[in-house]
């Protein structure tokens, strides 16, 4: 690795505000939605109103994860060239030929990571199906929460799913959805701690600065 | 029960008057329409004129066919016990034909409901039990040497309105559980394009049923219906939205265990799977048997029988979710272990062609 490293703005505040909006609102969504699923407090009273708060905060987690995900999905379009939808889509050769090294690299096939400023290929395809879930937990939580809230706003929102798949279907796909989610997080988590390692890129920080540190391979 | 004998017997009158003939008051008459009132979530200020209605206009003919199905929408219309609203029910309806309870039989029987269809065209009502099976030509199920799918679509297509009652009749229910061998259908989906209105619940609540034959004497037109052709005001809330066990929900206090202190206590049956949260009926309000009492009432969760599907999407009945598709494990792991026996025995094959194209290359040099 080389010494000389170059410091690089790589993640604007939208993108880092968002991102801890999300780890804010899915770690709150998972735990009441897990407990809306299957109930682990038990009230000992009557004047509780255990149910009720989860309820409410789940709901309430639930709109800001979706103005959340809105601004994301509007930064994709306006950000820079790390969080435009250019970054997520692999659309170049290049891209393709990046997401497979990654790809090695992770399976021990490889020795050498391969080198981004931003996301590498696979990160930022990964990220796509991520979005992706986030969009089906946002539309299936809203269909179901259309069973109590009637008005057209929740329709648009995730209503008209009812018409599509049958209740019960939402609500185990909008449960499965959680875990994957989950699943998502840890090994998103691990990947940043182990590349964080061994390139010494300040990955880990980046998210709360914006700022990475690149030798210039990155350019190549 | 008006005329069940199939003779089609003259002067039926006005429900008032038929009512008056079995001895009943006019207090009962006027309490029987202000219950009527209070099922369609009328105001009882309409209560006098759901009675002008129904003391001057005639009692509708109604024509009740029975296909796949178990008699249990039936056995709702008749387990009335007392000379109450229950009874004062069967009233309102001039039944025709119901192969049930009707007396004549054989072909005498099957006159009765084509001399309906014939000589009150579009003035009578069509009441389907059952669902239609539609497999192999309708050959599971026939009446008197026809199918019940030419049956429905003569009789319904020259009715003034159909009711599906029961879940059977509205979407398919039991007999179109998976994976459906007869093909059975709703009403609404065997003879598209007729007025359906849609009573599913299994069995179907009679109240319901007398209350939209009501709403159409004294009206004139159908109550308004949702996209799966049922009333709303039967089927507009949901039950855990109406239900008596709902503030211990919102408590968190759950029955765990059959008989256990929160089962004696009344507590929410969510945890036992009660489909009450994805259910739209009104049985916590008219309840069943009269008002006697509703299953969650008695202390059994909701299994979603007004729903579609429900059979399949409901259960298992007592768990809060449905079973991951697809997954019943023997066959799960037979499949599995079929498939990796599969990819292992293809990858073999396919190193060995790519080690003979390599030239038997041995070791492969570093990076």
């Amino acid at each position: 690795m080389a010494a000389e490293r170059k410091r690089v703005y790589a993640w604007e505040f939208p993108v880092r505000l968002t991102h801890w909006i999300n780890v804010l609102c899915i770690l709150a969504l998972s735990v009441t939605g897990f407990y809306i699923g299957a109930p682990f407090i038990h009230a000992v009273s009557s004047k509780q109103y255990i149910m009720g708060w989860m309820r409410f905060i789940h709901f309430v987690a639930g709109y800001t994860f979706l103005c959340s995900v809105v601004l994301r999905f509007y930064w994709a379009f306006v950000g820079n060239r790390y969080s435009r939808w250019g970054a997520l889509i692999p659309h170049t050769g290049r891209q393709w030929r990046d997401l497979g090294d990654t790809l090695k690299f992770y399976l021990f096939v490889r020795r050498k990571p391969p080198y981004a400023v931003g996301h590498t290929a696979l990160a930022g395809f990964t990220y796509l199906f991520v979005f992706a879930l986030f969009v089906w937990q946002i539309i299936s939580g809203f269909a179901l929460y259309n069973l109590v809230q009637h008005g057209t706003l929740w329709v648009i929102l995730g209503g008209w799913l009812t018409g599509v798949m049958h209740l019960q279907t939402i609500r185990l796909f909008h449960h499965l959805g959680m875990y994957l989610i989950l699943a998502f997080a840890l090994a998103h988590i691990y990947i940043g701690w182990y590349l964080d390692s061994r390139e010494r890129n300040g990955l880990m920080g980046s998210i709360f600065s914006g700022f990475k540190f690149v030798t210039g391979k990155e350019w190549e | 029960m008006g005329n069940a004998s199939g003779t089609g017997a003259p002067g039926r009158g006005s429900i008032y008057e038929s009512l008056l003939k079995r001895g009943l008051s006019r207090r009962d008459f006027l309490s029987f329409c202000s219950v009527m009132a209070a099922t369609l979530a009328l105001p009882a200020s309409l209560t006098p004129r759901i009675a002008e209605a129904l003391e001057k206009k005639e009692k509708p003919v109604l024509v009740w066919l029975e296909f796949q199905d178990c008699a249990g929408n039936t056995e709702s219309l008749l387990r009335a016990t007392k000379p109450t609203v229950g009874s004062l029910v069967l009233d309102v309806l001039d039944v025709e034909y119901h192969e049930t309870i009707m007396a004549a039989a054989g072909h005498q029987a099957e006159k009765s409901l084509y001399d309906v269809v014939k000589n009150k065209k579009g003035k009578y009502i069509a009441v389907v039990e059952g669902s239609i099976p539609v497999k192999d030509g309708g050959v599971y199920c026939c009446i008197g040497g026809r199918s019940a799918i030419d049956i429905v679509k003569e009789v319904c297509s020259n009715a003034m309105v159909t009711i599906a009652a029961g879940t059977c009749a509205a979407y398919g229910g039991l007999p179109a559980a998976a994976p459906n061998p007869t093909g059975a259908i709703g009403v609404k989906d065997a003879v598209p394009g007729i007025t359906v209105v849609n009573l599913p619940a299994c069995p179907m609540n009679v109240e319901n049923l007398t209350a939209t034959v009501v709403h159409f004497l004294t009206f004139g037109t159908l109550p308004p219906l949702d996209n799966l052709g049922r009333p709303l005001f039967a089927y507009g809330k949901r039950i855990h939205d109406n239900c008596e066990r709902r503030a211990h929900f919102d408590a968190g206090q759950f029955v765990r265990q059959w008989g256990d202190e929160g089962h004696r206590q009344g507590w929410c049956l969510y945890e036992m799977g009660c489909k009450g949260p994805e259910t739209f009926q009104n049985c916590p309000r008219i309840r069943w048997n009269e008002g006697v009492n509703w299953p969650v009432g008695a202390g059994h969760g909701c299994v979603g029988c007004a729903e579609p599907a429900f059979w399949d999407k409901m259960t298992p009945f007592y768990k809060r979710l449905p079973k991951v598709p697809g997954f019943g494990v023997e066959k799960t792991a037979d499949k599995v272990g079929a498939g990796l026996a599969a990819v292992t025995g293809a990858a073999i094959v396919a190193h060995g062609i790519g080690r003979v194209l390599s030239g038997g290359r041995k070791e492969k040099e570093e990076e």
